[in-house]
């Protein structure tokens, strides 16, 4: 079959930028054929995306060299239109791509600027609706909608083209893990249905290997690495010396000192082979791994007892939750779009006011006090930090939360120098806050909350969109936060992120907490893992299949592990 | 629905109209009732503006926030033209009749109460219409019916557009102003005028940024899947031109007529009975 799009030595530099961004590239794909590509951040995998969808050149001006062709055309004699006929783009933030008021209007889109007449335009639409399973819909306004919906009605906006090759970026980065499993089946069964050529553009590899996938691509410094079968791909070393995370059941294979050869089939949980050599080795490896040592630490810091909240007046958004929080801990609070867990970080800062129950602080009740007195104690810290920021340099940026209290300035100047070398900022505090990366600005809306010694933090997805090595980063500083005893809780999705960091998980659904336990139980039990929308681990799976009876455990020694030994 | 424009869904005559009819009439009635002073005609125009609410199946309840609004904005209105100019109504009657026996600048007259009268008139004949207006159009319909009626579709659609994204901004909006509050920035009346100015700041700076981005991505979207290819475009919410559209607007035309000889007969734009 022919290629639908191939690069030949392929290069391209921004106009606007001194160096190229891409270099060497020779990729192709075929129709019915499904990649996945993935590196860190700044790899080149975004603007190889432009390449393919035609926002480069016609949107970012540059340079191409080599070739890039599409059905035997070079793209650059074509036109972003004539591109867009045969790829379809969905893009990682549904929410912005949504540009119709209604479910209907949106996926008719495309029609519409093809001057497509009635009544096809209806038909095709209810077609297409059926087609991504979202036809009872149509009428919805996108407020309306949950993350999964809202990414269905973006694909079907762009099925409606009959397209022949269908990119994905970052197709999980904005939903709960169960979610993102059925949005990658669902793409599974359209690429099966419809025979289109797939490009999944993802860092998180083990998700996205849920399914079968024909090629992975790892790119880096604007290099094509290394382009093979995920079973050969995962055998070999170079998603941990590319910074791209490595699925967990084959880390944990590696650590029993299994030796990962293709012929295991080790691309999927599904499909690995785990045969009589292989689960003794996991069985000793789990037998002497060294257990958790449990911090035991004694007083409650928060007591949260039957709080209830409703934004209406008629449907309870935090549904009698009562939570005890120590100090010290670490702690995630899990479930999916709307169970209730920024609301219930929300009421627990002030920003909005409790129905019914009672927030203690160090005995303390907390519902007396406003929202700037409460953030005294506990500091919030929103998700994009673009958010927050609204000065233009970092130390007038850290330095606001004191001025606003009438601090004195030298003793501001003395919190705030104190706070940037605390959150690795000393080197920048004459920079500008537009210099810095995505990952600083993130430290610096943390630095700027820590300046007022709050003992709590809560932090809103604090990893989204990160790669593996900014994550890391990340969540590493959070850890070092949380050593110096600041007890952090942070709202995630991310399942890894609350296996390695976490040492307790909450698991809201629709306004209750239904799990309150730690780490490993909680990933490990399928109840919770159903109604919460989260993902079993795979190291379950691997237990099952090694034979090991206490999943749980085995869990719970790979965490220590991974803490007390890879890490260091 | 989005319902910064309050659309209400319902079905009757006035919804059945295209949104570009009933901004036609919308622009049409209210130049009508601004042309004219004649206290008969703007009565009669009322009177049909309020059985309009009943056609269109839309309560006083549905709107009682944009009445309550209207009516505020309205009283104040009224009460300004009064300390500016209390004398203008016997400027325009070239009567002056003294009432309750007070004299001087600010002592009521009888010219200057009948002004106002017809000054609230114009309100009342007007005010109910634009509230149907809003709460009978589909926004996505109007834009598309602007476009038949030939405004260019890229502007067309963005009303549309903003309707979609100004929920979303609201709620950024909300998000960002409450942890910049938690961070001390005072938002409430306690703070100095200065100092919510600068807290405004504060707010709107990250709330622009964040926009800004999100217009890239947008605009992005929108051509990715064909927005700008051709000179035309279709829509999928809009509707034909139907006989009652063509009712409807030479109706409205009418009025307009009506005014204007009005004020020919009456030689001026004001009906004055105290000659």
């Amino acid at each position: 079959m022919s290629n639908i799009l191939e690069f030949k030595d392929f290069g391209f530099k921004y106009d606007a930028q001194s160096s190229p961004t891409l270099f060497d590239i020779n990729f192709s794909i075929k129709k019915g054929e499904k990649v996945l590509i993935a590196g860190p951040s700044g790899c080149g995998k975004s603007t190889l995306v432009h390449c393919m969808n035609g926002l480069v050149p016609f949107s970012y001006r540059g340079k191409m060299t080599g070739s890039l062709s599409l059905f035997d055309k070079e793209t650059r004699d074509l036109s972003l239109f004539e591109i867009s006929k045969h790829v379809g783009t969905v893009l990682q933030d549904s929410d912005a791509q949504f540009v119709g008021l209604t479910v209907a209007e949106d996926i008719a889109f495309a029609l519409e600027n093809d001057c497509i007449k009635e009544p096809r335009l209806h038909e095709r639409v209810s077609e297409v609706a059926k087609l991504v399973n979202i036809q009872d819909f149509l009428d919805h306004a996108p407020s309306q909608l949950s993350g999964g919906q809202k990414q269905r009605v973006s694909l079907g906006g762009v099925l409606v083209d009959d397209v022949d090759l269908l990119i994905f970026d970052e197709p999980l980065a904005n939903l709960d893990p169960k979610t993102g499993k059925q949005a990658i089946e669902l793409i599974d069964e359209l690429s099966k249905k419809t025979g289109v050529g797939v490009i999944i553009v993802e860092h998180r590899l083990e998700d996205v290997l849920h399914r079968h996938v024909d090629r992975v691509v790892i790119m880096d410094k604007g290099r094509i690495v290394t382009d093979t079968t995920p079973d050969e791909l995962v055998s070999s070393d170079v998603l941990n010396e590319k910074g791209v995370r490595e699925p967990l059941y084959i880390a944990a294979m590696k650590y029993a000192g299994i030796k990962v050869t293709p012929d295991l089939l080790p691309g999927s949980i599904d499909t690995v082979k785990i045969g009589d050599e292989e689960s003794r080795l996991l069985k000793n490896w789990y037998e002497h791994a060294p257990k958790e040592t449990i911090k035991n630490n004694s007083d409650y810091l928060l007591d949260i007892r039957n709080l209830s909240f409703s934004y209406d007046g008629k449907r309870k958004a935090l549904d009698n939750i009562s939570i005890k929080v120590k100090a010290g801990e670490m702690l995630a609070i899990v479930g999916t779009n709307g169970a209730g867990k920024s609301t219930f970080s929300k009421v627990l800062c002030g920003f909005e006011k409790k129905d019914e129950g009672d927030i203690f602080y160090e005995g303390k009740d907390f519902s007396l006090l406003s929202i700037k007195e409460r953030a005294d104690e506990i500091g919030y810290v929103m998700q994009n930090p673009n958010q927050m920021i609204s000065k233009v340099m970092i130390f007038d940026e850290v330095a606001l939360g004191l001025r606003t209290r009438g601090v004195g300035e030298e003793e501001i100047k003395e919190r705030v120098e104190e706070t940037l070398k605390i959150c690795g900022l000393w080197p920048f505090r004459n920079w500008p806050v537009a210099a810095l990366s995505y990952g600083q600005k993130k430290r610096v809306t943390i630095a700027s909350i820590m300046v007022l010694k709050p003992k709590v933090i809560i932090l809103d997805e604090p990893t989204a969109g990160q790669d593996y090595r900014h994550y890391t980063e990340i969540m590493e500083f959070l850890s070092s936060l949380n050593k110096l005893g600041i007890t952090v809780i942070m709202i995630t999705h991310d399942m890894h992120l609350m296996l390695e960091y976490a040492n307790r998980s909450v698991a809201f659904s629709k306004g209750r907490i239904i799990k309150d336990d730690e780490c490993a139980k909680v990933l490990t039990d399928k109840e919770t893992i159903d109604e919460a929308s989260l993902k079993e681990t795979s190291l379950y799976e691997l237990c099952k299949k090694a034979g090991i009876e206490d999943a749980t455990d085995f869990v719970r020694r790979f965490i220590a592990y991974e803490r007390e030994v890879v890490r260091k | 629905m989005t319902n910064l424009f309050n659309y209400i869904d319902r079905k009757s005559k006035v919804h059945d109209l295209t949104g570009a009819t009933k901004f036609v009439c919308l622009l049409l009635w209210s130049f009508a009732a601004m042309y004219t002073y004649d206290t008969r005609f703007l009565l009669a125009l009322t009177a049909l503006s309020l059985i309009l609410f009943p056609l269109s199946k839309i309560r006083v309840k549905d709107v009682s926030f944009m009445l309550g609004f209207t009516a505020v904005f309205m009283i104040l209105n009224n009460v300004l033209v009064y300390l500016f100019s209390p004398q203008h109504g016997t400027e325009i009657y070239g009567t002056c009749t003294y009432l309750f026996g007070l004299t001087g600048k600010y002592a009521p007259t009888k010219e200057q109460l009948f002004y106002h009268l017809n000054y609230f008139l114009k309100y009342l004949a007007s005010i109910p219409v634009v509230i149907l207006f809003v709460s009978t159009t589909n926004p996505s319909e109007f834009a598309a019916s602007l476009n038949k009626l030939g405004v260019k579709y890229s502007i067309a659609y963005s009303v549309a557009l903003a309707l979609r994204y100004i929920p979303d901004v609201q709620k950024e909006y909300d998000e960002i102003s409450k942890a910049q509050q938690a961070r001390g920035i005072e938002m409430s009346k306690k703070a100095t005028l200065i100092n919510r100015i600068k807290s405004a700041a504060s707010i709107l700076i990250p709330l622009i940024l964040t926009s800004m981005d999100r217009v890239e991505i947008v605009s992005n979207a929108m051509e990715l899947r064909g927005f700008g290819k051709n000179k035309k475009r279709t829509w999928y919410m809009g509707r034909p031109f139907k006989a009652s559209d063509v009712c409807a607007m030479v109706f409205c035309v009418l009025l307009v007529v009506i005014a204007a000889l009005l004020n020919i007969i009456n030689k001026s734009r004001f009906y004055n009975p105290f000659v």
